[in-house]
């Protein structure tokens, strides 16, 4: 396998609202090291979700190439795409996207349901999960049952359940105070460091952006590197 | 069943509302155990009834008489083997509501034309010899705790005696069993002689003929001969196979079938209605979780599973319940009401296809909701969110 872990070629993405096409990325070209930890930046509206959502093959582009590990992103078909991402992608949404009728263990437990590991396995990695984010002792609990901060760790403890090399963070911290926004940032540190975690993280804060090893600048659908 | 846990959990996402609609499918599924079972005794006559064997009756109607007189007529038709008759007698024990089908009859010839019936040959013998004997089903004397030897009086409510008295007394002499486990055993059959000499009018005329045709006679043949011979007779006949006799008798009552079909159709078109509607419900609140579990890899079609699943088995919580509650009613009824209307029985056949209609009615409510939660878009679903 190649350092490089996504590759984004001359990548477009219009969208149609109605009479008007909106192009929110324009050519747009990047490369991801493996076990890099990115930070996107930009205003509102200047697409970093939309690079975001094509990285996890949630969204194609108009024209151009994706390619994440060995997957061509843009020549598999929405089914392959989910059975991909099952394996390779986590996402860490904003608002935790919990889903509050499971437990915290059941919730992280989820992405396992689509392997076919037995039930005393998937039990087995998504208490290790639990206890690499430190919720092993909130395993029974119910998402309302948790704070914001602990709800975003068992969400990140669903992303890294199954293993995958990428990990996509829409506004991770957006949801959080500050003493548990640099909580979660630390733990999203060590996954990079200590886990070989590579990580997109998608932020407005700019303490949060701190954290990564590179911060690059979204606007008018290019990117542009600024210092980390 | 790795998804079970996830459908368990949203199927009771909203407690109250599972409820309500768990409680109206019980309600529908209780409904059609009763009227399934209340069917199935009406039809019970026509299941039973044997393919050689064929009824002669009025034309006019099943409760007009016909003439005696017929029996060596009918007897003589090429295609007929044996010939036997019988008559509504329509009388109750002590109150009203305790009737059953009681029959005056020849004692050997509607014996050996029914050999389903089965008693002991000396039970057979002392009935013959015994002018106001009777013989009765299994059932009426587990009903009414009646033994042989017992004299039973019985209270007609169309036959009179010639006396004026409406009461006849019986001693029962044997007591039947069916061999057919859906033929009812809830019968009475006395001496036609006894009933024939005491009654007060009709005399020289009998309900109906039975007839059990030749090896190898043409059924049709042989009917349409019978009722060539009484044509333009003041007693004109409709020969019939038992089967079409035992749906016009039941037809009588009304039809029973298309009742059935049309409470239960009612019932089930509310049920879909409701269900539905819970499910559109359940699928609309949970947008984004629907959308997450497709980000984090479930496919198109584990979507549409996982939410079908759910409309299924909230049909089959509620439809099993309804049905193991319509089951112990039936089995109530059944020793309330055997006597008056025998064959209440929750068939093996309806209970399968009220499971069929279960999972039936769930991929119904369900498909709607389902297709929507398949296709939601990801990006749209999250942004909304």
């Amino acid at each position: 396998m190649s350092d490089i872990l996504a590759r984004l070629e001359n990548v477009s993405r219009i969208y149609q609202k109605g009479k008007e096409t909106v192009e929110v990325l324009h050519e747009l070209n990047l490369e991801i090291p493996n076990g890099d930890f990115i930070a996107i930046m930009g205003p509102s509206g200047s697409g970093k979700t939309t690079l975001l959502n094509l990285l996890g093959g949630l969204d194609k582009p108009t024209s151009g190439k994706v390619t994440v590990g060995d997957a061509e992103l843009t020549a598999m078909s929405n089914s392959q795409l989910s059975r991909w991402r099952s394996s390779h992608i986590g996402f860490i949404f904003q608002f935790y996207n919990l889903l509050p009728v499971l437990t915290a263990h059941r919730n992280v437990e989820l992405p396992l349901l689509l392997t076919n590991f037995s039930a005393k396995e998937r039990a087995k990695r998504a208490s290790i999960a639990l206890d690499i984010v430190g919720l092993a002792d909130r395993a029974k609990h119910y998402p309302r049952e948790l704070s914001g901060g602990q709800e975003q760790r068992v969400a990140i403890a669903r992303a890294i359940v199954s293993d995958p090399s990428l990990l996509l963070c829409d506004e991770p911290t957006g949801d959080l105070d500050r003493e548990n926004a640099d909580e979660i940032l630390k733990l999203l540190q060590l996954l990079n460091h200590e886990h070989g975690k590579t990580i997109v993280m998608v932020t407005h804060d700019a303490q949060a952006a701190e954290y990564a090893n590179r911060i690059l600048h979204c606007d008018k659908g290019t990117l542009e590197a600024m210092a980390a | 069943m790795k998804y079970f846990r996830l459908i368990w959990k949203n199927v009771w996402r909203k407690k109250i509302r599972t409820l309500l609609t768990i409680l109206s499918v019980l309600v529908a599924f209780l409904l059609f155990s009763l009227l399934s079972a209340i069917g199935y005794a009406f039809k019970g006559g026509e299941d039973v009834a044997d393919a050689e064997r064929l009824i002669v009756i009025n034309k006019i109607s099943l409760i007009n008489p016909i003439p005696m007189s017929y029996l060596n007529r009918i007897q003589a038709t090429e295609g007929v083997a044996s010939v036997t008759h019988a008559t509504w007698f329509g009388g109750y024990y002590q109150e009203p509501q305790n009737q059953f089908g009681q029959f005056p009859i020849d004692p050997q010839s509607y014996i050996d034309m029914y050999p389903e019936f089965e008693m002991p040959a000396e039970q057979i013998e002392a009935f013959k010899r015994n002018r106001t004997g009777a013989i009765i089903g299994e059932e009426l004397a587990t009903a009414y705790g009646w033994n042989v030897g017992d004299r039973i009086p019985i209270q007609a409510t169309i036959w009179t005696k010639a006396d004026g008295g409406r009461t006849w007394e019986f001693d029962i002499e044997g007591i039947f069993t069916t061999s057919d486990p859906r033929g009812s055993s809830a019968l009475m059959l006395f001496q036609y002689d006894y009933f024939e000499e005491s009654r007060a009018f009709g005399k020289g005329t009998v309900g109906w003929y039975i007839l059990r045709v030749s090896p190898g006679a043409d059924t049709v043949q042989v009917a349409k001969a019978i009722d060539l011979q009484f044509e333009n007779s003041p007693s004109e006949t409709k020969t019939s196979t038992e089967a079409a006799f035992a749906k016009s008798f039941t037809q009588q009552f009304g039809n029973i079938a298309l009742i059935v079909t049309l409470i239960l159709g009612a019932v089930f078109f509310t049920l879909l209605l409701v269900s539905g509607n819970t499910m559109s419900q359940s699928v609309r609140e949970r947008i984004s979780e629907l959308a997450v579990l497709k980000t984090l890899g479930f496919t198109d079609r584990s979507v549409l599973g996982i939410v079908l699943s759910e409309s299924i088995l909230i049909m089959l919580i509620g439809g099993l319940l309804g049905l193991g509650i319509g089951w112990v009613l039936v089995q109530g009824m059944a020793e309330q009401m055997g006597a008056f209307l025998p064959g209440l029985f929750l068939s093996p056949g309806a209970i399968l296809g009220a499971v069929a209609i279960m999972i039936g009615a769930g991929l119904v409510a369900g498909i709607f909701p389902a297709l929507k939660a398949m296709r939601l878009s990801i990006i749209d679903a999250l942004a909304r969110a």
